[in-house]
């Protein structure tokens, strides 16, 4: 039995004995369990790795300088630097990405799952939805630079901003962001079984009292975890604000009043962090800092999503 | 239940005198292949006639098509009104399609599309201007597995009132509902709980409810009990027996037994060649599970086959 | 709603003609939503407009020597265009070297090997580090990775930009994508063909290599695809670590800096000044986006074919 040739076939009681012995009775598959193992702490450990640097090297800088380093301005000076701008200016891009891209991506996702017939422009449109969400970010900078900088930039940041508003980063982010929101909505629309719709018109309600009634509150959970997880991604993107002009380097105007705001230049705490990524090495302290905030920033709203959706998730 | 065949006389009781050739009940022994039963095709009418005052449903040559698939074949036949009416037959005959384009639930599917005529006191339910919503309104239906609304029992039955408007005292409403689908004393005191949270068959007689809330003509019934235990199933039909005073009553089941214990009238769908399903036969149940006039009838309803 | 009475033998279309006012509020609704569905295809429209109008203002004026010449100075008047695809290309190709074993190895030992308490533990990490910003990979590529690794490979690199770094940055940025779509093909593989192999007295190595890769080849196809595509359109880890911001010359050398068509746009548009008119830097910009943009896009379809077979044998 323990000679069995690798070329014949087993009989029954080895193939149980060998399944029942698992790897250890073979050199090959323990190197493979090995190997892979090895790979996946790899990754893990890369992770670990980045994060412990980033967080001996930041933490002590923010212990150092507390508050202030949330509130200063950019500026020229390492110690003087921080990121209070680019926080104010993350939190209003966020603002823009929930008002516009949520309604509309939304809405989008329910035509495509509730109203639309099986049709070629049903597929089209779903089709381009999920090639839009695979364009890489620095294309939708491009647009945002070509079409709300150029082309509508005395409306959108007139003056002295030439068209590089807030505005015009909002927007963008906005665009970006949409094709997401459509993808995660359109996912949790489809996981509302069907029983529950064809109960709902069964008793004759119509299908935007169905839609209402039924369907949105049954996939909300999922839909809000979606969006959140959206914003999170919009909010660590970076390549796109650069190309829409958000400052590198240093601003120092305040603004009166909401519209000189929105119409005004800004900048956000990616920016931020790629910025002083490239100023001399008296920065880096300060870099670490910044990146600190910004990973806490997103590790708190990834929390807050999976929170979320733990909470509300199968409440009947 | 026996099945007693006679020698030589057409069925009649129930039944209205064909145009065509005298369908002939033979003893087993002597019937052949030739005599074998064709489909209700060319004039030859399997449904039931009732008197103009007592006809809910007149099916006219109906057929309903998935796409390019015909599954339902030229049905004519008629409803009687407060009486439960049975549509028996195979797996796979249609009988779900049918009862589906009573109410128009099959709008809801893109390729589905009919031709005849389905007329409903009169009206052609898929004429130009005919709302599917105000159609579903009149006619409800209750479903094979029972579905009730993951929200409180009282919201359940409230939502149908509630999309049609309806301006009167809620809390009564729903009580009668419940009453009527004899499940208020159940439930009465949970009436904000889930009501996912109950069992089969109270889940089943609270859609029950739900149906009966928008105060409609007609219950649609699609296998309601099979997914329900017999104690369960008993009760659905007693309550059918009372609910037919108020509602007509179309059930379709694949449970023989349930359509020969529960029904006034049974109609007979099987499938034909094409896969399509066409009417055998309908008459009162009694007629039909005693006397039946069709050979595939009988075989159907002595097990033979399905 | 009026109690439908059951004494009335006939009825007229106007009976079930329901509510009008419920009607138009339907059409309304309905169009609305139909709205913001379209607006998706506007967009496409409107990236794909923007891009063509400058791009083609630059292809058609641009001297075509200029285009091959060895370097990418834009400043100059230099576009070599295989430069910078040269530049992606490598760092890209690097990304996968790194990416494809761990995300690859990560994905089979999590749907194959792996308990469900392992799972559920790992899963949410990996999705930490998909979470990364790209401007913190960069940073980390250029502090950390270059004077570490890259330092002990290549020789004498200069201030630490080298695209070996930002290669192996992009290539962390991506191993979650790709362990992630990879895992889910293989996870969605039917137990009976696991089964199938065990009770045949195959061992699990052979059963994942032989039995489970094979059959849902077609996602981690998918999945190498999308983490090359995004490979390719990564911009920040380039744009810090890679060097190379005035411009470059031809190089695959990854011990030395380089500048890819992502990096290369974002040094275009935060140049000192908005180079507008006069030279072509301008719309060369939108050329080079447009490219990226067609790169990306026929990778994700051909990735989505892939994917789209998976859904099918199963």
């Amino acid at each position: 039995m323990a000679s069995t040739p690798r070329t014949q076939a087993i009989t029954g009681a080895e193939a149980v004995r060998r399944s029942l012995e698992g790897d250890r009775s073979d050199w090959r598959s323990m190197g493979f369990h090995g190997l892979l193992v090895t790979l996946l702490v790899l990754t893990l450990g890369v992770l670990a790795w980045l994060l412990s640097v980033v967080f001996v090297n930041g933490v002590p800088v923010l212990a150092e300088r507390g508050v202030d380093f949330l509130t200063s301005p950019l500026a020229a000076q390492p110690d003087e630097a921080g990121v209070g701008q680019a926080i104010a200016g993350s939190l209003w891009l966020m603002v823009f990405v929930a008002v516009i891209s949520f309604p509309l991506g939304i809405g989008a996702a329910v035509y495509l799952e509730e109203y639309a017939r099986d049709s070629w422009f049903t597929r089209f449109v779903n089709t381009v939805v999920r090639n839009l969400a695979g364009v890489p970010s620095i294309v939708y900078g491009l647009l945002g630079l070509a079409i709300f900088v150029v082309a509508l930039g005395d409306i959108v940041g007139p003056g002295s901003a030439s068209g590089r508003s807030l505005i015009a980063g909002g927007l963008t982010m906005a665009i970006l962001v949409l094709p997401i929101v459509i993808i995660t909505s359109a996912e949790a629309l489809r996981a509302v079984p069907g029983s529950i719709r064809e109960a709902a018109f069964g008793v004759g309600a119509t299908r935007w009292e169905v839609v209402r009634s039924h369907v949105l509150p049954y996939a909300a959970p999922g839909i809000f975890t979606g969006t959140i997880l959206s914003m999170a991604r919009a909010f660590g993107e970076t390549a796109p604000l650069v190309l829409v002009g958000a400052v590198i380097g240093g601003f120092n105007v305040q603004y009166d009043n909401i519209v000189e705001t929105l119409q005004g230049r800004y900048t956000a705490l990616p920016t931020t962090v790629y910025d002083w990524a490239r100023k001399p090495p008296s920065f880096e302290g300060n870099v670490y800092a910044a990146i600190v905030v910004l990973i806490v920033v997103l590790l708190l709203v990834n929390a807050l999503a999976i929170y979320l959706r733990n909470r509300f998730e199968r409440r009947w | 239940m026996t099945v007693r065949t006679e020698q030589g006389s057409a069925a009649d009781a129930g039944t209205e005198a064909p145009e065509g050739p005298t369908i002939r009940v033979m003893a087993t022994q002597e019937l052949d292949e030739a005599e074998q039963i064709a489909p209700a095709a060319g004039g030859q009418r399997a449904g039931m006639e009732f008197a103009d005052d007592d006809v809910v449903f007149e099916l006219d040559d109906l057929s309903c098509f998935y796409g390019s698939f015909r599954a339902v074949r030229d049905i004519t036949l008629e409803v009687p009104r407060n009486k439960i009416t049975a549509i028996i037959g195979p797996s796979g005959c249609g009988k779900s399609t049918l009862l589906r384009s009573f109410n128009r639930m099959n709008d809801l599917v893109d390729s589905a599309h009919i031709s005849g005529r389905i007329l409903y006191h009169g009206v052609d339910l898929y004429a130009d201007g005919v709302d599917p919503v105000e159609v579903r309104r009149r006619i409800g239906m209750v479903f094979q597995k029972p579905n009730p609304f993951p929200k409180s029992i009282y919201d359940n039955v409230a939502f149908g009132p509630r999309v049609a408007g309806y301006r009167g005292n809620m809390d009564e409403l729903v009580e009668r509902s419940l009453r009527r689908a004899a499940i208020w004393d159940e439930v009465k005191d949970k009436l904000k709980s889930p009501g996912t949270a109950l069992s089969g068959g109270q889940q089943q007689r609270l859609c029950i409810a739900r149906a009966i809330a928008v105060e409609p003509d007609v219950i649609l019934m699609d296998e309601p009990c099979s997914a329900l235990d017999p104690i369960a199933t008993l009760k659905i039909e007693e309550l059918m027996r009372e609910l037919k005073q108020n509602y007509t009553i179309v059930i379709v089941t694949h449970n023989m037994q349930q359509a020969a214990r529960a029904s006034d009238y049974t109609a007979f769908l099987t499938m034909g060649d094409d896969r399509a399903g066409y009417l055998v036969e309908m008459a009162a149940t009694q007629e039909l599970f005693t006397r039946p006039t069709n050979r595939l009838t009988e075989d159907y309803i002595t097990g033979r086959f399905g | 709603m009026t109690a439908t009475p059951h004494t009335p033998r006939r009825l007229a279309v106007s009976d079930l003609q329901g509510s009008a006012a419920r009607r138009r509020r339907e059409l309304g609704v309905r169009l609305l939503f139909l709205g913001a569905a379209s607006l998706s295809i506007v967009i496409s429209l409107l990236i794909i407009l923007s891009l063509a109008g400058e791009a083609w203002t630059f292809i058609s004026q641009v001297d075509p020597a200029l285009l091959f010449e060895r370097g990418w100075f834009p400043r100059r008047d230099l576009y070599s265009l295989q430069t910078i695809v040269a530049g992606t290309l490598t760092v890209a190709g690097i990304g996968m070297l790194v990416a494809a074993p761990l995300g690859l190895g990560a994905a089979v030992y999590l749907s194959e090997y792996a308990s469900p308490r392992v799972r559920r533990t790992v899963k949410p990490i990996l999705e930490i580090l998909a979470g990364i910003p790209s401007v913190v990979l960069g940073y980390f590529a250029l502090r950390v990775i270059s004077p570490t690794i890259v330092d002990q490979v290549c020789p004498g690199t200069t201030e630490g930009f080298n695209m070996a770094a930002a290669g192996i940055g992009v290539g962390i940025l991506i191993t979650p994508l790709i362990a992630s779509v990879a895992e889910d093909a293989m996870y969605a593989v039917p137990r009976s063909l696991r089964e199938a192999s065990y009770g045949l007295g195959a061992r699990k190595r052979t059963t994942s290599l032989r039995i489970v890769v094979p059959a849902a080849i077609s996602g981690i196809v998918a999945a190498l695809i999308l983490g090359l595509s995004r490979g390719i359109g990564e911009t920040m880890v380039v744009s810090i670590a890679a060097g190379a911001t005035g411009g470059s010359l031809f190089s695959v050398n990854p011990c030395e800096p380089g500048q890819t068509m992502t990096a290369a746009m974002t040094a275009l548009a935060t140049g000192s000044d908005q180079v507008r008119g006069a030279t072509l830097a301008f719309p060369s910009l939108f050329f080079v986006g447009l490219l990226l943009f067609a790169f990306t896009l026929v990778l994700n379809l051909v990735a989505d074919r892939f994917v789209r077979r998976v859904r099918i044998r199963y």
